[in-house]
């Protein structure tokens, strides 16, 4: 690790400018919690580093008027968790935000490192395409949108142009009676990969559901919005054949690997199991009787 | 003989300004050097320790502005203006130890001590998070330091005996 050029701008065109300029030889720096761990490996070799901790924008979480969320990309878990709302409103997004790492990592590992990241396993992002999450990215040719779901373009890669920089994750605001969760299975409880990740966000209407959206990690290339599994969902009471059914789209969504965590078939079912018991959080956060 | 001009900062160092143990220092830092690194190697405050030197194990943990962090996961640079603890600053000036110091070894919370200033410094973090009630809680929230020696029952007593006390803020 030599040769290294640092920068921590205060705007950020200032830190669009510098990166855009470095033309790929640049990495932005959130918390480091996995880009220092690649640089250590020699798997990246950043001639320029762009901190953007110390853009406002990048670190503060608002409620917006409407009452949804806008939470700046370098946000830590850490930050996140001690928000007095955020949690009660969307209790998945944050349980799955705070499964990253151990209370040390999640002192700086941030969502927008972890979706840029592109891990296929990435906690949080399934919780995020549950939720509807879309980002906020600037680049030398402005501002744009795009849903969570389109940000990862396969392991390590993202589909943000060159010089562009994810600013914030915008959530839009709760219907009552919605509800989220995050489960993932790991061959422990702390500190490893899953081994599938199911976030589901739904809402129910005297015991109906009226919406719902599905993520799901590990199991694909990259991170998965299963749209047949909501539509199963909706409509129903989430009766068993209703869950059944999502459960079974799940398991058709899964495109996944072989390795010592856990083999394609185990990763298959676990995918559905997986869906059903996020499901029964979910529901029971929604407030059902 | 030109004369000695004034030093100049190299080009390739930052120069950052860091609280260490209630200490204000100016240093300048070539930007790749991890928190971890300027502590052991520049500072001589070799009490934290580097085990996977990967954010894994959690002996390097120090408190960064009261919160816990792996300091081998963080570049020296980005802390400019914070103030870090380490386990050699949480003694008073007189010697009296830390609540936690002295609840370690009063339980024997460890056996060869590598892993234990990243522990005390965990610990002390955890109370002042105040979200463990219980040994299992202090358990899943400790989950970020590895012990070797497997002297987790200790290491959970020690807290225990901490948090029954009343706790003792983090300086
Ligand atoms: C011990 C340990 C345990 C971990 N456990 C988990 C786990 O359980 N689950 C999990 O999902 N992850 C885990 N991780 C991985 C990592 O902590 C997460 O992916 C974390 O969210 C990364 O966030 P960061 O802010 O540290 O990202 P950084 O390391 O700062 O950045 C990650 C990548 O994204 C890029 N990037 C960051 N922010 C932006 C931005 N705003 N715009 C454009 N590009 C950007 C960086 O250039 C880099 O390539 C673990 C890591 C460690 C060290
Ligand atoms: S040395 Fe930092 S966590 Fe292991
Ligand atoms: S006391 Fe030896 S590693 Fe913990």
């Amino acid at each position: 690790m030599t040769d290294i050029r640092y920068l921590a701008p205060r705007t950020l065109d200032e830190a669009v400018g510098a990166f855009a300029a470095a033309r790929g030889a640049a990495r932005i720096l959130a918390g480091g919690t996995d880009l220092l761990v690649q640089m250590r490996a020699g798997a990246v070799r950043p001639g320029l580093i762009v901190d953007i901790k110390r853009i406002a924008e990048m670190t503060s979480i608002e409620e917006t008027a409407d009452g949804g969320f806008r939470i700046g990309a370098a946000v830590s878990g850490a930050v996140l968790g001690e928000h007095p709302r955020f949690g009660q409103v969307w209790p998945g997004v944050l349980e799955a935000v705070n499964l990253i790492g151990s209370t040390q990592v999640q002192g700086r590992a941030s969502p927008g490192g972890n979706l840029c990241n592109a891990s296929p396993a990435g906690d949080s992002v399934p919780a995020m395409i549950a939720a509807d999450a879309v980002v906020t990215v600037q680049g030398p040719d402005g501002r744009r949108q795009m849903p969570v779901a389109a940000v990862p373009a396969g392991p390590g890669r993202t589909n943000l142009a060159p010089g562009e920089i994810l600013v914030s994750f915008t959530l839009p605001p709760r219907p009552r009676g919605a509800g989220d969760a995050y489960l993932r299975m790991i061959p422990r409880t702390e500190m490893d990969i899953a081994v599938v990740g199911c976030g589901v966000n739904l809402t129910l209407r005297d015991g109906t559901c009226t919406a719902a959206r599905v993520g799901l990690g590990a199991v694909a290339p990259t991170v998965l919005l299963v749209g047949e599994a909501g539509k199963a969902l909706v409509g129903s009471r989430l009766d068993a054949a209703a869950i059944e059914a999502a459960a079974a789209a799940c398991r058709a969504a899964c495109r996944p690997i072989d390795d010592k965590r856990g083999t394609i078939a185990y990763r298959t079912r676990i995918a559905g199991v997986l869906l059903k018991r996020t499901v029964g959080i979910a529901a029971d956060r929604a407030g059902r009787a | 003989m030109p004369t000695q001009a004034t030093p100049q900062a190299e080009p390739d160092r930052v120069t950052i300004t860091l609280t260490v143990n209630g200490k204000p220092r100016s240093l300048a830092l070539e930007p790749w050097t991890t928190l971890l690194d300027l502590l052991r190697e520049e500072l001589g405050l070799t009490g934290t320790k580097k085990g996977c030197d990967h954010g894994q194990c959690g002996a390097c943990t120090v408190l960064l502005d009261g919160r816990r962090v792996n300091s081998c996961l963080a570049l020296a640079v980005m802390q400019d203006g914070a103030s870090v603890t380490t386990i050699e600053g949480l003694a008073a000036a007189d010697g009296t130890l830390h609540p936690m110091q002295t609840a370690f070894i009063e339980q024997d919370a460890f056996q060869c001590g590598y892993c234990t200033p990243g522990q005390i410094c965990s610990a002390i973090a955890l109370l002042e998070e105040d979200h463990a009630q219980n040994p299992d809680e202090i358990r899943e929230l400790m989950s970020g330091n590895i012990c070797r020696c497997g002297a987790y029952p200790n290491i959970v007593a020690a807290i225990e005996q901490v948090m029954a006390s009343g706790g003792e803020p983090a300086p």
